[in-house]
């Protein structure tokens, strides 16, 4: 039997390494997919709670998760092709408008 | 070392050096089918945590659906310029301190935490009236509202991505 805690620090880890990659990338593209990177850690930690606590409410959690995920990667890639359509790049260095 | 130990040597291995390649490489067509295999391995976690009806869910939802859906504005894109440019920011190594930084709290905290609460929902009673059954019980029932709720956020995404994406007059 796996000890809980190594699940969690796997899903630590994919996390780290999610947020990583969206402070040091440049393409927005790329950010995106760690933030999807992210949420996949946290559903792996909470898979595993569901199953080492025996309660399936954690899985309903994930289900939810998913649900939001799915919303949220369909308006950032919208804002990026209109972003892309307006600036003609998609890295973050060019989108600097708002930099005091 | 036992088999089920080695299996999930292979899968935290296996699924640290996807990830960090992902953040990595310079193309993001190769970081979409590196994250495509990620995927997979996720799914045969949810397995080894008795958790099929999420396994197929991530598969058809993530697989299918997120990554295809990143492909197609991949294509959309100007990848030349891409590959000619640089890959990071310039500030990258304060972004990597603060990563390595959070993760060392972590593993310090790691082993501390010790959950004492025991559900109803062991593998025998799960197994008794299978997983989606289960799922399905407590989603229809205890969590109605926010079922009802995601539906509202995905009919906000489709009306906002439409709405975003589509060419002034």
């Amino acid at each position: 039997m796996i000890p809980l805690s190594w699940y969690i620090g796997l899903s630590a880890v994919i996390f780290i390494i999610g947020l990583i990659g969206f402070l040091v990338r440049r393409n927005l593209i790329i950010m995106f997919m760690s933030i999807e990177l992210m949420l996949n850690s946290i559903n792996i930690s909470l898979v595993a709670f569901s199953h080492y606590l025996q309660d399936i409410k954690g899985q309903i959690i994930v289900f939810f998760i998913i649900t939001v995920a799915a919303a949220e990667a369909a308006i950032g890639l919208a804002i990026l092709v209109a972003l892309f359509r307006n600036k003609n790049s998609i890295h973050t260095d060019d989108i600097a408008e708002m930099k005091g | 070392m036992n088999t089920v130990e080695l299996f999930f040597a292979y899968f935290a291995v296996s699924m640290t050096l996807l990830s960090v390649l992902i953040i990595s490489v310079k193309n993001p067509v190769h970081s979409i089918l590196l994250m495509l295999v990620l995927f997979f391995h996720i799914a045969a976690l949810y397995l080894f945590l008795n958790a099929e009806f999420l396994a197929a869910v991530q598969v058809i939802l993530y697989a299918g659906a997120i990554l295809v859906l990143f492909l197609f504005v991949i294509m959309m894109l100007n990848l030349k310029e891409e590959l000619m440019s640089h890959r990071f920011i310039n500030e990258w190594p304060i972004g990597l301190a603060l990563g390595l930084s959070i993760i060392v709290f972590i593993f310090f905290a790691l082993d501390k935490f010790n959950p004492n609460y025991k559900g109803t929902y062991t593998i025998e009673a799960i197994k008794a009236e299978t997983n989606t059954k289960a799922i399905g019980k407590i989603l229809y029932t205890e969590y109605l509202l926010p079922f009802e709720i995601a539906s509202l956020i995905l009919l906000i995404a489709i009306v906002g991505a439409i709405v975003m994406a589509k060419k002034e007059k």
